[in-house]
């Protein structure tokens, strides 16, 4: 029986996800074709060769490393999108639980000179914070928890660039060094940079949040909560007659799902990375490529670890496009394709058991 | 003061077309939350034409905007209809990945033609100054906008068409029980994708519209800010009728508008508010109303179910 | 000459896999006609007039309307061969008024736009014609069943349709209504449309119909002019006299109360009236009572009134002593009440979750198998998994791991009834427990119900299944109409006396 083989929803969920990049990649692809037929080719390979453009091993490493230093906060915005939709919920909010986190440990920093613990702490709590606000209006005022956390993003930006403007170099719109202005914060290394030729950016961050994947796995897959959690957003009604409490599962899980995004925001600019630009007109991506990662990850955690690198490495690749056919966005254009595709794959999963509940 | 009341109606303007469209998709039965994505092409569609049309006379040019803009919303929408009607794909991950989908796509063409004209331009920026006069009227003082009419002109169209034609009275019929509209012979498959084609029409102009309120030169990698969003928050205040959705606009009209014109007045400078908070202004309103209206509103009750002809 | 006839459909046969659904049934309904179509839940009705509909294509058989043999292909067909149906569920749009819903799909227009006038003068002068009183202005919402059910009529008329199907049209109405639907259709009839009036009540059928056709188990039983039957003889002819099976149980030792149930009313979901009214009943340790009659009459509200899945809306529940009327799920769970629900799919399984976590929906929190960080014990899970299987004989593909939806129907049943059972509950509510299983795994489960009686616990079955109502339970009480009509003695009555108060066509004054 063909059924068998296809039946493992690892396998299953693989396949999809190859199918999805392939089809994405292919589209993009095509795209190139009609904006400039001459170096399509060529562009589409560096996308997907990001640091492999470099010749030096070295330097391969080096920029490894800076892909990994931006995979960590992606994989955890990830993880947010993924934490929430196991019960049922669309977290499109992490997007400002991300930049919530970010202003947060930004400001104790660079305001209060906190040390890196205490502001990786007030980042957790100021995502969860915000992921509290999209919970309490689901579950006590049934309002949309997509359409309250596009509001809560865009409120999360112009809040963040307001309260970051106190923070900010006089004579350009972005925050102030963390090196210089907050030392204290920059997470340590561990002598982990010394791995990636000397990035100094690569950190305890990336090691921390595989850690923190797994145990959202953990949680998911072992622990009562992951239990009731799995179960309410397998089936509702089921969860309701052995007597689960929705309205809490729901407001915990968005709580959770929003420290998840701040402390992505943490592990981020607490590298040093990046300085906010403080007069920011759109929602950082991040949050918006995590639900790329999460649906492409098969919506497993530990498959959210290689799609967010996956995500992250294209989306870096597209800055080494040669700039005087494309622009870099062709990898936002391939991984919102790719979520797109997503959306047929899950239908193709579904149809598949609704046939067998029919029967 | 004349500044506030010209830049309400601007913004209440492109309100009233988006959220139409998303009044429009909801009642044959599916959840457009690409509303966002369906604008940044329409506003892409009509900027283009102002960009390459030659000026032979006003109307040419707004018909031509207009066109372009309702082209590429249409044929954007039709991604969503095709993927949530026929392949009953998830509404949201399919209304998110458009939202991207839609400023990423922008941006790629958008550059793409600027470094086509000249090398060194690596922006994804359209200027439209001179294009842009051919859709401003002054009044004393007052700019008025021609699609301040169209906007008016597509409320009375949109309440016509819900409320006093076979079409709507079918398109209604699908989104609040598709099995009794099956049960008379309408097709509901055919219904949802005229809801949505529709939607992709008015989200279209909008996108248009509001590239068009305040500036004269549109960034793509920016999007809309969320105004396809804020536009579904408008729609749910207006409980999915017309008139209402007319007035709930206004209102975040003003509140919008305020963040363009504060300074302009003596008692909100004197306050010391930061410009960041008018601009949150009309997200924060919304959140507060949502929460007032979500509870007890009247959504097309088969909303967001695919419909599946087989399961009886 | 003029065919007799409206309709016939003569020796239909379809044929679904492993089950013959009809078995060359033949029905002529005459013109002007009320013909009556009886049987139980299962008896081929609805299959028959699907056919009718063109939504199946019989194996065997021809229909003919007007003495002229027709092809039936979709529903669009039976429309133009003016074929209407009332169904038991309305197909209105509820936010629309009475004049749109009846208006939809053939709305009078011109370039577009609605013609209301004209379409309303049409639906009064129907209204007045036949009738059906009805404001053509107010919105389906606000308006009673009964005016719901009229405009459904309505737009059967309004489609200038001849032939009239009404599926149980009775069941959500109230006496006055019943009443009410009664003289419309003989006026109907009068007026010289042809209508089917598909249902089990038997007082309502003698009413109102002038023949009358039996099906059982998917065979033709006969057509009888009402005017020379009896209930007793349809009732007989409804439920034949064969038994599938016996089950084998000693006398019943009630003891103590452990259900107390006074004035339980429950509002309905589908409809204004409330489903459940003024129900009152005791369930003693060492007994199974059970809650008989037609689907729909209340038995599935009254489970969610007694389990916390709805509220109540009057009344009170006490469960060996104590009130649990407001208790939470997991209160009345862990006071001792195990539930076997109506719909295994809905409520009684996570499909997707595997076998063992399935195993520990009702218990999962216990310290058992969760320790006090929190986590799963897997592996007394995996035991606790493996010895239900074993004890209940539950059979999957890979044991406990095996993912609910992959298993077949009796064996998530059994899973549900192990489940349930082995929480050693004092009160198991166990609704049609055997419902599309095979005559093996239904024998199963109701030695599991003796079982679980004779070792003085308290059940109360919910049974749609005549069989099974006259053969497991020690007490019948009768549902009709959300209210308990009477109670029965399995030993003493028959299932004709049975199908009597089923049907509504007896009641007695019930204490509880």
């Amino acid at each position: 029986m063909k059924k068998n083989l296809l039946k493992s929803s690892a396998v299953q969920s693989l396949i999809a996800s190859l199918i999805c990049i392939v089809l994405g990649l292919l589209i993009g692809y095509i795209v190139l074709l009609f904006i400039n037929p001459a170096g399509a080719g060529d562009a589409i390979m560096t996308v997907i060769k990001n640091f492999f453009t470099y010749n030096r091993s070295e330097t391969q490493l080096k920029y490894l490393g800076s892909t990994l230093v931006k995979t960590a906060p992606l994989l955890m915005c990830a993880l947010s999108v993924l934490f929430a939709y196991k019960v049922g919920l669309f977290n499109i909010g992490a997007a400002g639980q991300y930049v919530a986190g970010a202003c947060a440990c930004l400001y104790a920093a660079l305001g209060w000179g906190w040390s890196w613990l205490p502001c990786m702490l007030f980042a957790i709590l100021a995502g969860a914070a915000f992921g509290a606000i999209v919970g309490l209006l689901k579950s006590y005022c049934n309002v949309n928890e997509v359409i309250s956390g596009i509001m809560l993003n865009w409120i999360a930006l112009y809040t963040t660039n307001m309260i970051l403007t106190n923070v900010k170099e006089v004579a350009s719109p972005y925050t102030y060094q963390m090196k210089s202005a907050g030392p204290d914060a920059i997470l340590p290394s561990l002598g982990l940079d010394k791995l990636f030729s000397n990035n100094e950016y690569v950190t305890i961050a990336i090691p921390l949040a595989i850690i923190i994947a797994i145990l959202v796995w953990v949680v998911l897959e072992k622990t009562k909560f992951g239990y009731e959690l799995k179960a309410t957003g397998f089936n509702k009604n089921a969860a309701k007659y052995c007597g689960m409490a929705e309205r809490r599962n729901i407001i915990l899980t968005l709580v959770i799902a929003g420290a998840l995004a701040g402390l992505g925001g943490s592990l981020l600019y607490q590298t040093g990375y990046e300085q906010w630009q403080c007069t920011h007109s759109s929602v950082p991506n991040m949050g918006f490529n995590g639900i790329a990662a999460t649906f492409l990850g098969g919506l497993n955690p530990i498959g959210t670890i290689f799609s967010s690198f996956f995500i992250q490495h294209i989306t870096a690749g597209g800055a080494y496009v040669d700039k005087s056919m494309y622009c870099s966005q062709i990898s936002d254009l391939i991984s919102s394709l790719i979520i797109y595709l997503c959306g047929f794959v899950l239908f193709l999963k579904h149809a598949g058991c609704r046939r067998r509940r029919r029967r | 003061m004349t500044l506030l009341l010209q830049y309400t109606l601007i913004f209440a303007s492109v309100l009233i077309l988006v959220a139409l469209g998303g009044c429009f998709s909801e009642h044959s039965g599916v959840i457009n939350l690409g509303l966002e994505g369906i604008m940044v092409l329409g506003a892409l569609g009509g900027a283009l034409v102002m960009k390459y049309m030659p000026a032979v006379s006003p109307f040419v040019m707004i018909l031509g905007t207009v066109l372009g803009s309702v082209l590429l919303g249409v044929l954007y929408s039709a991604l969503l209809a095709v993927a949530c009607i026929n392949f009953k794909a998830d509404q949201t991950i399919v209304g998110t990945a458009l939202n991207m989908l839609g400023v990423a796509a922008a941006t790629v063409i958008v550059k793409a033609i600027n470094t086509a004209a000249n090398p060194d331009d690596v922006s994804s920026t359209i200027q439209y100054a001179s294009a842009k006069k051919a859709f401003l009227v002054n009044i004393g003082g007052f700019e008025f906008n021609w699609f301040m009419l169209i906007a008016l002109i597509a409320l009375v169209i949109a309440y016509v068409t819900l409320y006093k034609t076979k079409f709507g009275l079918r398109l209604m019929a699908c989104g609040e029980h598709p099995q009794a509209a099956d049960s008379v012979g309408i097709n509901v498959y055919k219904m949802r994708w005229a809801g949505v084609l529709i939607s992709g029409v008015l989200g279209g102009l909008g996108g248009i519209c509001y590239i068009l309120a305040g500036v004269s030169e549109w960034k793509f990698e920016n999007g809309v800010a969320g105004f396809g969003f804020l536009a579904l928050a408008v729609m749910i205040f207006g409980q999915w009728k017309p008139s209402r959705i007319a007035l709930a606009a206004l209102l975040f009209g003003l509140f919008r508008a305020l963040s363009n014109v504060y300074f302009g007045f003596d008692f909100l400078v004197s306050l010391h508010i930061p410009g960041s908070v008018y601009n949150m202004l009309p997200y924060i309103i919304s959140l507060i109303v949502l929460a007032f209206t979500s509870k007890k509103s009247r959504a097309p009750k088969a909303e967001g179910i695919p419909y599946d002809k087989g399961s009886r | 000459m003029e065919a007799q006839y409206a309709i016939e459909m003569l020796n239909i046969t379809k044929r679904f896999p492993g089950i013959v659904a009809n078995d060359n049934i033949t029905l002529q309904l005459k013109k002007g006609e009320i013909h009556a179509l009886l049987g139980e839940n299962g008896a081929g009705k609805s299959t028959l007039m699907s056919v009718l509909f063109g939504l199946y294509q019989p194996e065997e058989g021809t229909i003919k309307k007007d003495g002229k043999v027709v092809s039936i292909k979709d529903p669009n067909d039976a429309n133009d061969l003016g074929i209407g149906m009332v169904h038991q569920h309305f197909k209105l749009v509820e936010c629309f008024s009475v004049l749109d819903n009846i208006i939809l799909g053939v709305e009078p227009n011109k370039h577009g736009f609605l013609q209301k006038k004209e379409a309303r003068e049409k639906v009064l002068a129907l209204s007045e014609k036949y009738g059906l009183q009805i404001d053509p202005d107010a919105l389906i919402e606000d308006i009673t069943v009964g005016m719901q059910q009229r405009t459904e009529i309505l737009k059967m008329l309004y489609r200038d349709n001849e032939i009239l199907i009404f599926d149980e049209p009775t069941a959500v109405l109230t006496p006055q209504e019943i009443e009410e639907l009664m003289q419309i259709m003989k006026n109907l009839a009068a007026e010289g449309k042809s209508i089917l009036f598909i249902s089990h009540k038997l007082n309502e059928i003698m009413a109102v119909a002038d023949r009358c056709t039996v099906l059982r188990k998917g065979k033709y039983i006969g057509t009888v002019d009402t005017k020379s039957t009896t209930m007793e003889e349809l009732s007989a002819m409804m439920v034949g006299r064969n038994v599938n099976f016996h089950v084998e149980k000693g006398a019943a030792k009630p003891g103590e109360v452990v259900l107390n149930v006074e004035h339980m009313t429950v509002a309905s979901k589908v409809h204004k009236n409330n489903a459940v009214r003024d129900v009152s009943f005791r369930v003693r340790a060492g007994e199974i009572v059970c809650i008989a009659g037609i689907d729909g009459n209340g038995q599935t509200e009254l489970v969610y009134g007694l389990t916390g899945l709805e509220p109540l809306k009057e009344g009170k529940i006490e469960l060996l002593g104590e009130d649990i009327t407001h208790a939470s799920i997991r209160k009345r769970s862990a006071s001792g009440m195990s539930h076997i629900p109506e719909d295994r799919h809905k409520h009684g399984l996570v499909l997707d979750y595997s076998l063992e976590y399935n195993m520990i929906l009702q218990r999962y929190f216990e310290p058992q198998f969760t320790n006090k960080a929190g986590f799963l014990k897997r592996k007394e899970i995996r035991e606790y998994a493996n010895q239900l299987i074993e004890q209940y004989d539950v059979r999957s593909g890979q044991g406990a791991v095996t993912i609910a939806r992959s298993m077949s129907g009796g064996n998530q049943q059994k899973a549900i009834v192990a489940r349930e059972i082995d929480k050693d509950p004092q009160l198991l509510v166990a609704v049609q427990p055997t419902r599309g299983l095979d005559v093996g795994a239904i024998e199963y489960i109701h030695k599991q119900l003796v079982a679980q009686r004779d070792a003085g616990k308290a059940v109360l079955l919910v049974s749609l299944e005549l069989d099974e109502v006259m053969d497991v339970p020690d007490r019948i009480l009768v549902m009709y109409e959300g209210e308990i009509v009477g109670e029965l003695d399995p030993k003493q009555t028959t299932e004709e006396e049975l199908g009597l108060y089923m049907a509504g066509a007896k009641r007695d004054e019930v204490k509880a």
